[in-house]
C-alpha cells in the first residue's frame, strides 16, 4: 500500500488534531536497506549532523545517509534538516560491551535524545521509518511524499497538544527501534510509568505520555521478552474482579503479571496502536475512554478512532466493531509477505 | 510547695448549675482527679492530677464540666517558653531523664500540609467512584527482575511470599503491655473484617489472637519477648524492629510492675521482672547480620513469610534503606520522627529523626536510581493522619501506610501524651482490668473499620479526581503532587513542582 491511502483517511479526522503534530510509521518500506536500521533524524545544523555522525561511527558503521525527501508547502514551515541514516553495529563494540544490536542502537538513540544539542532520532528500525512534522497530518504526509513509500502496514496520527508546546519532535509516531506508538488520548499514571521505567536505562526526555508507553512496550516486549498479549494485560490489566472471574490457569498468569509490573498499569484515557516488525496491535484504556473502531475488508485491518476514517479508505469495509477496554486487537502479517 | 511546685496544667471548671453530684466524673476519672465532698455535699476536684484525657467531659450527663488550659502563666519569653521551664524544674528536682508518650508534639514543619493534591479538568476525564470500579488493591513483597518461563513457554508465575491488602493502609506496631488486651483485640478485628493487617509490636502474640493469623504481622524486636516457633509462623509477615520514629537509637523499658499474669505470659518474661530492649539487636552490629537475621526468619518459617524491616526516619535514611533492600529484605518499613509510643525520653522523641515525608522521597528516589525499587516495598508510618496523607504518601512513593496514632484517636484516645503513667482512661495504653473493660471490643473494632472505610471512600474520591482507576497508578506518580511555600531545596528533596508550575 502506498501512503496516498491512510493520508485520504486523515481528512475526515481533521478536527481531532490543532495543527501542531501530524506523522505517520510504514513498515516494509526499505526493503533494499532491510538488515540495517534507519534512523531519522531531524538535525539543528550541519554541525549537530556531523557531531551526530561522528558519535554515531563509534559503535556502528554506517552504510548509507541521505536527506529524507521532502516537497515544499506553505503548510509545513520551520523544517529542521531531515535526515535518514542506515547503520550497522560494529561486531568488535557488540562483543567487547556485551550488547546485542537492538540494546547498542537504543542506546545510541537514548544518548543522542539526551544529550546531544539540536539532534534528535525519531525513528530507529528496520525497514520501517517515522515521518511527523508540526502541521495537519494530511499536510505532513504530502510534505514527505509519502506516496512515494509502500509499506504493508501504516499508521498515522493527529496531534491537539494539551500538555506539551507542539514541536516537530513531539508529534506521534514516537518510536524505538521497530516499535511506534500512535496515542489517543491522556495518561493520568504518567509519572508512576516514568518513573518506573527510568529504573531500566530510559529517559523520559519530551515530558509527553506517548513517550513513556513507546519505552513500556519496548521494555516488556524486547526486555522481558512478554507476548503481545500479556503486555496487554500489564499496561491495560483486568480489573481485580475481573481476574476473579477467569478459570483458574488464566487468573493465576493474570495475578502474576498485575502483581509484579504493578508500576506498568496505564491509566486514563488511551486508545494506542502499537506498530511493530510485522503487524500492529491497537487495545484500549481498560475504562474504553476513548473511541477505537477496528473494520476488515478482504486481506486487510482498518482500526481507527473513528468509522469515518476506515470508510474513506474502504467504502466496502465489512465487520466493524469497537473493541472492548483492555482488550488487544493483534493483526500479524501473514508469513512470507514481506 | 516551694521551688518545686508546678501550677496545674489545666483547669477543671464545672458549671454547678448543671452539676447533679451524680459522681460519674469521680468513677471514670483513674487520675482521681474529682472526689465527692460528703460535707459541703458537692463535687471537688484536685487538679493537679488531671491529664486532660477528656473522659470525664465525654461521660459527664450534664454537660457540667470542661477542661480548660491553666493561664496561671510565667512571665513572657520567646526562647524560654512554659514547658521548657517546668521540664527544667522536673529535672532539678529529680534528676532524671524525661519520659513522655505519643509522638513529637513540637511546632516542626508538618510536609503533608504544604503538599497539593491534582485533579483532571477536560483534557483528561475525572472518574465518578460510583460508576467505575476504582481499585485499592496493594500486594507488599519483592518482586522479581525478570520473567521466567518454562520449556513449553509458559509463564512460571510463583512469587516471593506477598502480603495482600484491600486498601494501602495498616494498623501499625503496639505492643500488648504498651495497650491493653481489648485495644489488640479491637484492632485485630477490624484488621480481619477489612481485609489489612494489624501488627503485635514486639510484645508477642496472646494466645487468642493466633485465629487472626491472616492478617496479624509479628514483630522480632531486639528484647525478642514471645517469640518462638508457633508465633513466627503465625503471622503474615514478620517484621524486624530495629528502630521506631519516636525513640530512634533507643531500646524500650516496660516495668515490672507491668509484666503480669497473660503480658508476663505472652512476652515469655517471668512475672514483675523489667522487659527490657536492648538498643541494638544484640546480634545485628552490622547490614551483613541484618541479612543473617533476615535469611535465619526466611529459613525458620521455609521462605513462606515476607520479612518486613522496620527502622527510624534518620539523617541517612536513603543509604540505609539501600542496604536493607539488599539484604534480603522483602518489605522496608520507615517510621518518622512524629510517630507515637507508649513511652520514650522527651528529649529523643522531640530532636531525634527526621519528617517522614522526606525520609520517604528520598528512599525512594534511591532505590529508584538504584534500579532496585521493584525488589521491595515500602510502607511508611509517623503520622499519617487522614485519607489526604495516605494518597500524598503513595503518590511521593509509599506502597502502603502504617497508622497507629490515628488507629488509636478511633478507640477513643484524646491525645493526653500520659501513656506512661499506665492509668488511661480510655481502656487503652493500661493493664488495669478496671480500666480496660471500658474500651468495649465490638464497639472499638467497629469504629476502626468505620474509620478505615470512610478513609477507602475518600482515597476512591481523590483518585477519580485525578483520573487514575487503581491505586498502583498513583503509587510514585509525584507529578499528582505540587507542594506550597517550600523551598527550592525542600521541592527537591521531595521530588515534586511548586504550585503554579
Amino acid at each position: 500500500m502506498t501512503g496516498e491511502k491512510i493520508i485520504e483517511s486523515m481528512k475526515p479526522m481533521h478536527d481531532r488534531s490543532n495543527g501542531l503534530g501530524g506523522g505517520f510509521a510504514a513498515y516494509g518500506i526499505y526493503p533494499e536497506y532491510k538488515d540495517f536500521f534507519a534512523l531519522h533524524m531531524f538535525l539543528d545544523d550541519r554541525a549537530a549532523r556531523k557531531s551526530c555522525e561522528a558519535l554515531l561511527r563509534e559503535t556502528m558503521e554506517i552504510v548509507h545517509a541521505e536527506r529524507i525527501p521532502t516537497r515544499t508547502t506553505p503548510a509545513i514551515t520551520d523544517e529542521p534538516l531531515i535526515w535518514r541514516f542506515f547503520v550497522s553495529p560494529l561486531r568488535s563494540v557488540l562483543a567487547s560491551m556485551q550488547l546485542n544490536e537492538e540494546e547498542c542502537v537504543a542506546r545510541a538513540v537514548m544518548t543522542i535524545n539526551t544529550q546531544m544539542k539540536g539532534a534528535y532520532v525519531f525513528s530507529g528500525g528496520k525497514n520501517m521509518g517515522v515521518f511527523k512534522a508540526v502541521g495537519f497530518p494530511e499536510d505532513v504526509g504530502y510534505f514527505y511524499r509519502l506516496e512515494e513509500y509502500e509499506a504493508y502496514s501504516w499508521t498515522a496520527h493527529g496531534r491537539y497538544p494539551t500538555n506539551t508546546p507542539g514541536w516537530w519532535g513531539g508529534a506521534h509516531p514516537f518510536a524505538l527501534l521497530d516499535y511506534s506508538i500512535v496515542h489517543n488520548g491522556e495518561i493520568s499514571s504518567y509519572d508512576a510509568n516514568r518513573r518506573f521505567i527510568e529504573m531500566f536505562g530510559y529517559k523520559c526526555t519530551l515530558q509527553t505520555d506517548t513517550e513513556v508507553i513507546t519505552y513500556i512496550a519496548d521494555y516488556l516486549l524486547r526486555k522481558q521478552g512478554l507476548s503481545l498479549e500479556e503486555m496487554a494485560s500489564v499496561i491495560a490489566a483486568p480489573f481485580w474482579s475481573t481476574i476473579a472471574r477467569k478459570d483458574e490457569c488464566e487468573q493465576k498468569k493474570l495475578l502474576y503479571l498485575r502483581k509484579v509490573f504493578s508500576s506498568l498499569l496505564v491509566t486514563g484515557p488511551f486508545s494506542i496502536i502499537l506498530g511493530f516488525d510485522g503487524g500492529l496491535m491497537a487495545l484500549n484504556d481498560r475504562l474504553k475512554l476513548r473511541s477505537m473502531v477496528v473494520g476488515e475488508k478482504d486481506d486487510k485491518v482498518f482500526i481507527a478512532s473513528e468509522e469515518a476514517a476506515i470508510r474513506v479508505m474502504e467504502p466496502g469495509v465489512e465487520n466493524i466493531y469497537a473493541p472492548a477496554g483492555g482488550e488487544p486487537v493483534i493483526v500479524r502479517v501473514k508469513e512470507g509477505k514481506f | 510547695m516551694g521551688i518545686d511546685y508546678i501550677y496545674p496544667q489545666f483547669e477543671v471548671i464545672r458549671n454547678d448549675g448543671r452539676c447533679t453530684n451524680c459522681r460519674i466524673c469521680e468513677k471514670q476519672c483513674a487520675n482521681g482527679v474529682h472526689v465527692y465532698d460528703s460535707v459541703k455535699k458537692r463535687m471537688v476536684c484536685d487538679e493537679s492530677k488531671c491529664v486532660n484525657c477528656q473522659r470525664c467531659v465525654c461521660f459527664c450527663p450534664a454537660h457540667a464540666l470542661k477542661i480548660a488550659k491553666n493561664d496561671c502563666t510565667f512571665r513572657e519569653n520567646a526562647n524560654w517558653d512554659e514547658d521548657t521551664i517546668k521540664e527544667l524544674y522536673k529535672q532539678a528536682g529529680s534528676g532524671g531523664v524525661l519520659l513522655s508518650s505519643m509522638g513529637n508534639p513540637k511546632r516542626f514543619p508538618v510536609y503533608w500540609d504544604r503538599i497539593l493534591i491534582n485533579a483532571s479538568q477536560v483534557t483528561n476525564p475525572s472518574i465518578d467512584p460510583l460508576r467505575e470500579p476504582m481499585e485499592t488493591r496493594v500486594f507488599l513483597g519483592k518482586k522479581p527482575s525478570a520473567i521466567q518461563r518454562d520449556e513449553q513457554g509458559k509463564l512460571k508465575c510463583e512469587l516471593p511470599p506477598q502480603i495482600e491488602l484491600s486498601m494501602p493502609v495498616m494498623f501499625s506496631a503496639m505492643s500488648y503491655g504498651s495497650v491493653s488486651y481489648n485495644a489488640h483485640a479491637c484492632l485485630a478485628k477490624a484488621a480481619q473484617e477489612l481485609g489489612i493487617c494489624y501488627n503485635t509490636g514486639e510484645g508477642g502474640l496472646h494466645e487468642d489472637f493466633y485465629v487472626y493469623g491472616e492478617n496479624t504481622i509479628v514483630q522480632v524486636a531486639s528484647g525478642r519477648f514471645g517469640v518462638y516457633k508457633d508465633y513466627l509462623e503465625a503471622g503474615a509477615a514478620i517484621e524486624i524492629k530495629m528502630g521506631q520514629g519516636a525513640k530512634p537509637g533507643i531500646g524500650g523499658h516496660l516495668p515490672g510492675a507491668k509484666i503480669t499474669g497473660d503480658v508476663s505470659r505472652t512476652r515469655m518474661v517471668p512475672e514483675g521482672t523489667d522487659a527490657i530492649s536492648p538498643a541494638p539487636h544484640h546480634d545485628i552490629y552490622s547490614i551483613e547480620d541484618l541479612g543473617q537475621l533476615v535469611y535465619s526468619l526466611k529459613e525458620a518459617t521455609n521462605h513462606r513469610k515476607p520479612i518486613i524491616v522496620k527502622v527510624a526516619a534518620v539523617h541517612n535514611i536513603a543509604a540505609i534503606a539501600s542496604g536493607i533492600a539488599r539484604s534480603g529484605a522483602d518489605i522496608i518499613a520507615i517510621d518518622g520522627f512524629r510517630g507515637g509510643t507508649g513511652a520514650a525520653p522527651t528529649r529523643i522523641r522531640d530532636n531525634v529523626g527526621i519528617p517522614i515525608e522526606l525520609a520517604l522521597a528520598a528512599v525512594d528516589q534511591r532505590l529508584r536510581d538504584e534500579g532496585i525499587r521493584n525488589n521491595v516495598s515500602l510502607i511508611v508510618g509517623g503520622s499519617i493522619r487522614s485519607s489526604a496523607d495516605v494518597i500524598k504518601a503513595v503518590a511521593l512513593g509509599a506502597d502502603a501506610c502504617y497508622i497507629g496514632t490515628a488507629a488509636l484517636l478511633a478507640l477513643g484516645c484524646h491525645l493526653c501524651r500520659s501513656c506512661q503513667t499506665g492509668k488511661c482512661n480510655w481502656g487503652i495504653a493500661t493493664q488495669d482490668p478496671e480500666l480496660v473493660k471500658r474500651l468495649d471490643v465490638h464497639v472499638g473494632s467497629q469504629r476502626l473499620i468505620n474509620l478505615m472505610t470512610a478513609w477507602r471512600h475518600e482515597i476512591k474520591e481523590m483518585m477519580g479526581g485525578m483520573g487514575v482507576n487503581s491505586i498502583e497508578a498513583l503509587k510514585g506518580n509525584r507529578l499528582m503532587l505540587r507542594g506550597i511555600g517550600m523551598t527550592d531545596r525542600e521541592l527537591a528533596i521531595l521530588g515534586i513542582s511548586h504550585a503554579g508550575e
